[in-house]
């Protein structure tokens, strides 16, 4: 049970990086990577968030959408999972919003920290993005908490990672129009390419 | 309305303020599927329907919305409109969204439809909104299948699914190079993409983020 736990929250971290694997949450990812201090912020916010609302979207979808699952109010036929989509979305804005003012009342100083980043996650691919690889791989709860967490973890780690490259990367003489975005993209490539090396792990 | 306007609002978007290449929005959603040329098609399509419908919706009613709830209403409405082209995939390309897999539905969190939505089709009108998201999708859609035109060709030796390059494996000469298809590849693709773009379109090269200071002290003599 541990193990599978383990296993997948490893997994989740290296071989199926939301930022290097999938692609998930480029804009932010590219946008907000130039200084260390604002990537850490963005990545704790993201890991924040992301292990609440798969969870909840977990519950949601196993207890409300599922085809068959409102047959505790005698509609055994109904299937509402094409409103799923809709529902996601819904969540992931009323948990950011709720997280915000919950920050802001009780954890001051994080809350300065998070800011300006804490809205922007609703738009956030990654989080969208691990809710529907939740519900197409079948999590189970447990399974969907380690899962949401291990996402979030793997995409901070990335982006800290890149910002840590690119401040480096701002003295160097790099040529006219691969200067700022061109280059960046390059070196996401490498880190992915490094990331590749994982594939395979398994505990 | 002359021509030349619905010409420069379509058109522009495709070199010269590319939503990726130059906005960096909505690279997000969509690069895992430029692995087949095909896939890239019908995302490039899907979105470029949701930017221009959701942009034309919401300029609608734009003089409607109370600016505090702006947000959650283009989410609500670009949420339906990426469910329609959902449910019409399942129901008329039912292999294609299983392939495309959880990336319809991330069109809904791709930068390019919530920006435009945000900065054109809050500001102008329907047939202007409508026109804005076509172009925008359209740069989208063309670096999409500039990429996937690579990654397939490369990749895998095919186009569309046919064999162009004969592969080794069938007689040929062609041993596909196995990288052209994972994540990284597509990164590097983009980001040479963005240098031919820059290179020929001077411009839109950024500028340094430091200077050399001049070299005051006189070391030798």
């Amino acid at each position: 049970m541990f193990e599978q736990y383990l296993s997948l929250f490893i997994k989740a971290i290296f071989v199926e990086n939301m930022a290097l694997a999938f692609f998930l949450g480029m804009c932010t990812f590219l946008a907000i990577s130039k200084k260390i201090e604002a990537a850490i912020g963005l990545g704790i916010a993201v890991t924040v968030v992301l292990a609440i609302t798969v969870p909840v979207n977990n519950l949601i979808f196993n207890s409300l959408l599922r085809e068959g699952a409102l047959s505790w109010a005698g509609l055994p036929n109904v299937d509402l999972s094409f409103l799923g989509l809709l529902t996601y979305i819904g969540v992931i804005a009323a948990i950011v919003q709720i997280l915000e003012m919950v920050l802001d009342k009780y954890f001051v100083a994080l809350y300065a920290a998070l800011g300006v980043f804490l809205p922007l996650i609703t738009v956030n691919c990654a989080i969208l993005g691990a809710s529907l690889f939740m519900v197409e791989r079948d999590y189970e709860f447990g399974e969907s908490v380690v899962y949401g967490l291990g996402a979030g973890v793997g995409w901070a780690l990335a982006i800290i990672a890149l910002a840590g490259i690119r401040e480096k990367l701002k003295y160097s003489d790099v040529p006219d129009g691969l200067r700022g975005l061109g280059i960046t993209f390059i070196t996401v490539g490498l880190m992915s390419l490094g990331f590749m090396s994982f594939s395979g792990i398994t505990l | 309305m002359s021509k030349n306007r619905v010409a420069e609002i379509v058109f522009d978007p495709i070199f010269n303020n590319n939503p990726i290449a130059l906005q960096i929005l909505g690279i997000c959603s969509a690069l895992a599927v430029t692995t087949s040329l095909q896939l890239s098609l019908v995302m490039g399509v899907a979105v470029m329907l949701v930017t221009a419908c959701s942009s034309a919706l919401i300029s609608v009613i734009r003089s409607q919305i109370p600016s505090s709830i702006r947000i959650i209403v283009q989410m609500t409405i670009i949420a339906s409109l990426v469910i329609v082209v959902d449910q019409l995939l399942k129901a008329y390309a039912y292999d294609m969204s299983k392939q495309l897999s959880v990336f319809v539905g991330l069109i809904i969190t791709n930068c390019i439809v919530m920006g435009r939505a945000e900065a054109y089709a809050m500001q102008n009108g329907p047939v202007l909104s409508f026109l804005d998201g076509i172009g925008n999708g359209l740069g989208y859609a063309v670096l999409l299948i500039f990429v996937a035109f690579f990654r397939e060709l490369l990749g895998a030796g095919k186009l569309f699914g046919i064999e162009i390059l004969p592969l080794q494996a069938n007689g040929g000469w062609y041993l596909p190079n196995g990288l052209l298809l994972l994540p990284p590849s597509a990164f590097f693709i983009i980001g040479l993409a963005i240098w031919a773009l820059r290179s020929w379109k001077i411009e839109q090269v950024e500028p340094k983020d430091y200077k050399l200071a001049p070299h005051r002290v006189r070391e030798a003599f």
